[in-house]
């Protein structure tokens, strides 16, 4: 990153410049806050229309003759499809309420990064096409024709959306501009208007079964070499099985949570965590993704890639599937799973096979997240814990999207990071919980070449966490979401620096005082703890 | 510009209004009763066409702790358990404006670091406008109802309780007005809102301000004969409408006005009246892993199977000492194209 944060600071939050209704975007001096289109090697394996090559900064974008006709027939499908799509172009009265709820805005000062305006774009072509008073009226209706330049303005601001749903928490109607975007990148899907960042995980994944590309052989050695690190720093060697039949539990996790620093180790901590209570479990290489790119492309792929949980669980005969910590992987397993995969009749009511308890709120789509289930065992007090052993680190929590705005999923990670730290200290009220703002690389957005609007969108999350590091020396931003762990090292480097970005469970993980563990004076990273903890009280 | 178009289109109304006062029978009982149609059609249409699309997913915005685990303190309006929560969470967003409570600006602070601060006038002004609104509308009941309901005499007693001027002044016209101008000014003041704001924007409160001080005129400095607007009015309540002598031009400008906004309701952003009982955020319940949620059109998809991968990887598999489905001897040769095979709703 070029710019210095003091120059993304400058920002102006009072738009000026050429009418909005003006589709122009100039690619080219915009470098840094668009993303690469997707390679046709990736549309071509999905299936996906208009595989080629071109880039955004061409004259011309090699769309199908009948591209304008494609569009047009696109929204009418999706308008009889979706309530929620043609109420939403309907009733907003652009009171303004959600304009400076996006982080995209407040970071870039760029008006039609305002929610409101960024649903126009779609909505102005929605009133010339399918409304009475567009038709008449035209530009003082505020509709516009669908021509290139405003194909182009779609491609930049809805991949400029990380369907994060703040805009929508604040809208006295609920209007979700994350529905907008979802529904406009389907419609730029079918005339080959896609980003490389979410087409070839999303090709990787329906191919070996993880957004990665990772296969199963490596798969496996990835895993082995975690438990030999686990090892050395414990002493305790866990050999997790993968594919295996008859298992209580199916456990899935985010491809990051066993491939990259800092997530793998959380993943260390989910296994040192299953070890000690002795789960039933088994890992799938064929589900080696919990994460679901579908999610940012279309609801059809949605299913197809989400299509894998189910009938791996039905395969290998488990109980129950229990999810690792990801963000949007959570949004499509709640909101999503049950309605396009289920019903899940051939699995069993989710029971904590330690503490007996009920997930009742999972009664149908059977999959439990880990931070339930864990927040569970600390209430009956089923692990013997060390928190000492995290005193080292001052923590805050950064609440992901999904699992906040899609789940409610707020105070179960807040229950376990308490139960295993004895510094946890709460970012401002409206920056955590419902109000929680983006890491600015959802999406399918957190990719190198889109590092300038990254940056931009992370100011807010990126602020608040320089509060409480210079309030309250925090020194860690802990997180439930793969993405997050993917995209918020390099955000607090930048807006925050000294802070570090780790998982719940790898706190989990440090704080757990094992059977057999050999005396631990570093943490699951290898940094010294405070107080060096005594294995001999075992 | 769009603020001068939509404030022309209001003032041509008002002039249309008051020369119509010659055709009486045109501007005070065919206007009325189209617009009435109109409005009675449109609306109609308008929420058939919603309830038409379905609703695929459980999509509902969550502001709040879900109900999960017991001892977890929950937000039964903000992450409604289910149908009946959902429904109290309407109501509260409908009648309260919960959502806008919520609002904040978001300023400039220490090295202009984004700080953010409750935002309330929206929330007070919207309310203040809604409610007098209504209050007004019900008052004007009594020129429909003869007798007037009791309920309309308790109003107009409490909200002309200042008793200022002869006639009273009511309180609620008052308000009325004064959140009209507020909400136009912050249009008009606020730059991004200016920015993005449509003719569609201005027009109706535009309008709402003609029809509120035409009303105003009409009863504080025209001093319309009130006995003659009654039976207008209630000649079109019944069916039965006939034209009285002595209506004043202003009482056409007021109908001719309240016929434009009552018609143009259908086909505006007005119609975040009706739209606020079906959307999909709000009137679901937080309930999608505990209740099964149907999408009638389920999509059938090409997936790839668990066989497929498992023909795809098998030397893989093998090598790496993977339990497998089918023993390599009688496996088929690998593939790596995305199956055929589609999945059912
Ligand atoms: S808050 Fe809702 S109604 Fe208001 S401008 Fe935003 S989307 Fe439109
Ligand atoms: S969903 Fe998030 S990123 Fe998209 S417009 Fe709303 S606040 Fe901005």
């Amino acid at each position: 990153m070029k710019k210095t944060p003091d120059e993304l600071l400058q920002a102006e939050w009072s738009p000026a410049g050429p009418d909005w209704l003006d589709p122009t975007v100039d690619f080219e001096a915009r470098r840094g806050s668009w993303s690469y289109p997707a390679a046709p090697k990736n549309l071509k394996y999905l299936g996906f229309p208009n595989p080629r090559e071109w880039s955004p900064t061409d004259a011309d974008w090699k769309l199908p003759d009948d591209w304008q006709a494609i569009l047009h027939r696109g929204l009418e499908e999706r308008l009889a499809k979706y309530r929620s799509l043609r109420l939403f172009l309907d009733i907003c009265v652009r009171c303004g309420a959600c304009a400076d709820k996006c982080h995209f805005f407040l970071g870039s000062g760029d008006p039609k990064n305002m929610p409101v305006l960024r649903a126009e774009l779609l909505r102005s072509v929605y009133r010339k096409d399918f409304t009475t008073a567009g038709k008449l009226l035209g530009g003082l209706a505020g509709a516009r024709a669908l021509t290139p330049e405003v194909l182009k303005e779609w491609y930049y601001y809805f991949y400029q959306c990380t369907e994060c749903r703040r805009c929508s928490v604040f809208c006295p109607y609920g209007i979700d501009t994350a529905e907008i975007t979802m529904a406009a990148r389907e419609l730029l899907n079918l005339v080959g208007l896609n980003i490389n960042w979410v087409m070839e995980p999303v090709a990787n994944c329906h191919r070996t079964g993880n957004h990665l590309g990772i296969q199963p052989h490596t798969f496996k050695d990835n895993i082995e070499f975690l438990c030999d690190e686990l090892a050395d720093a414990t002493g305790i060697r866990i050999a997790p099985s993968i594919n295996r039949k008859g298992a209580e539990l199916l456990f899935v996790v985010p491809s990051a949570d066993y491939f990259a620093d800092p997530g793998i180790y959380t993943f260390m901590g989910y296994l040192l965590l299953f070890e000690q209570l002795g789960l039933d479990y088994t890992l799938s290489a064929y589900v080696s993704e919990g994460g679901n790119f579908g999610l940012f492309t279309s609801h059809e792929t949605i299913k197809r890639l989400n299509y894998k949980m189910y009938a791996e669980a039905k395969r290998l005969g488990v109980k129950w599937i229990l999810g690792g910590e990801c963000g949007h992987m959570w949004r499509v397993v709640h909101q999503y799973m049950d309605t396009l995969n289920g019903p899940a009749d051939f699995l069993e009511d989710p029971v904590s096979p330690i503490t007996g308890t009920r997930f009742d709120h999972a009664a149908s789509t059977r999959m439990v997240h880990i931070c339930e289930f864990t927040a569970d065992l600390l209430q009956h007090g089923k692990l013997k814990l060390d928190k000492s052993r995290n005193d080292h680190l001052r923590l805050t929590f950064h609440d992901s999207c999904n699992p906040a705005r899609a789940v409610g999923l707020l105070e179960e990670p807040r229950q376990v990071i308490r139960g295993v730290c004895n510094h946890f200290f709460e970012m401002p009220e409206n920056t955590i919980r419902e109000q929680t703002f983006c890491c600015g690389g959802g999406a399918g957005l957190g990719n190198d070449e889109n590092m300038e609007m990254r940056m931009r969108g992370g100011l807010p999350r990126g602020s608040a966490v320089a509060h409480v590091r210079d309030t309250h020396g925090v020194n860690q931003l802990a997180c439930i979401c793969a993405i997050d762990r993917a995209t918020l090292p390099a955000l607090v480097e930048y807006w925050a620096p000294g802070v570090e970005v780790t998982g719940v469970h790898e706190l989990v993980g440090n704080a757990l005082v094992m059977e057999g563990e050999t005396p631990r004076t570093s943490d699951l990273r290898g940094r010294p703890m405070l107080v060096p903890a005594e294995a001999s009280h075992v | 510009m769009r603020v001068l178009v939509a404030l022309l289109a209001v003032l041509a109304l008002v002039v249309v209004g008051w020369a119509g006062a010659g055709l009486p029978w045109v501007t005070g009982i065919v206007v009325p009763g189209v617009a009435f149609a109109v409005f009675v059609v449109g609306f109609v249409v308008r929420v058939i066409r919603w309830g038409r699309s379905p609703v695929p997913f459980n999509i509902t915005s969550v502001a709040g702790q879900q109900a999960s685990l017991p001892w977890i303190d929950r937000s039964p309006l903000d992450s409604p358990k289910n149908g009946f929560e959902a429904a109290l969470r309407v109501a509260a967003d409908v009648l309260l404006f919960r959502p806008l409570f919520r609002n904040t600006r978001t300023k400039r602070g220490h090295d202009r670091h984004p700080v953010y601060v409750p935002e309330r006038l929206l929330w007070a002004a919207a309310l203040v406008f809604h409610y007098a609104l209504l209050v007004v509308i019900l008052r004007h009941l009594r020129f429909f109802l003869e007798p007037p309901p009791p309920l309309v005499g308790a109003i107009d007693w409490w909200d002309g309780f200042f008793q200022l001027t002869t006639p009273v002044l009511y309180m609620t016209d008052v308000l009325l007005v004064a959140a009209l101008v507020f909400l136009l000014g912050r249009r008009l003041v606020d730059r991004g809102l200016r920015y993005l704001s449509l003719p569609a924007d201005y027009f109706p409160l535009f309008l709402l301000l003609g029809v509120a001080l035409s009303g105003l005129y009409m009863r504080h400095l025209g001093k319309v004969d009130l006995i003659a607007v009654k039976e207008l009015a209630l000649g079109l309540a019944t069916f039965q409408p006939r034209v009285p002598a002595g209506l004043d031009a202003a009482v056409f400008v007021h109908l001719v006005l309240v016929s434009v906004l009552v018609a143009y309701i259908p086909w505006s952003k007005l119609m975040h009246m009706g739209g606020i009982f079906l959307s999909p955020t709000r009137t679901l319940a937080n309930d999608s892993r505990r209740r099964r949620h149907v999408n009638p059109w389920n999509p059938q998809v090409a997936v790839h199977t668990y066989a497929e991968w498992e023909d795809e990887f098998r030397d893989k598999l093998v090598a790496a000492g993977y339990p497998l489905d089918t023993a390599p001897a009688a496996a088929p040769a690998a593939t790596s194209a995305p199956s055929s095979e589609s999945v059912h709703a």
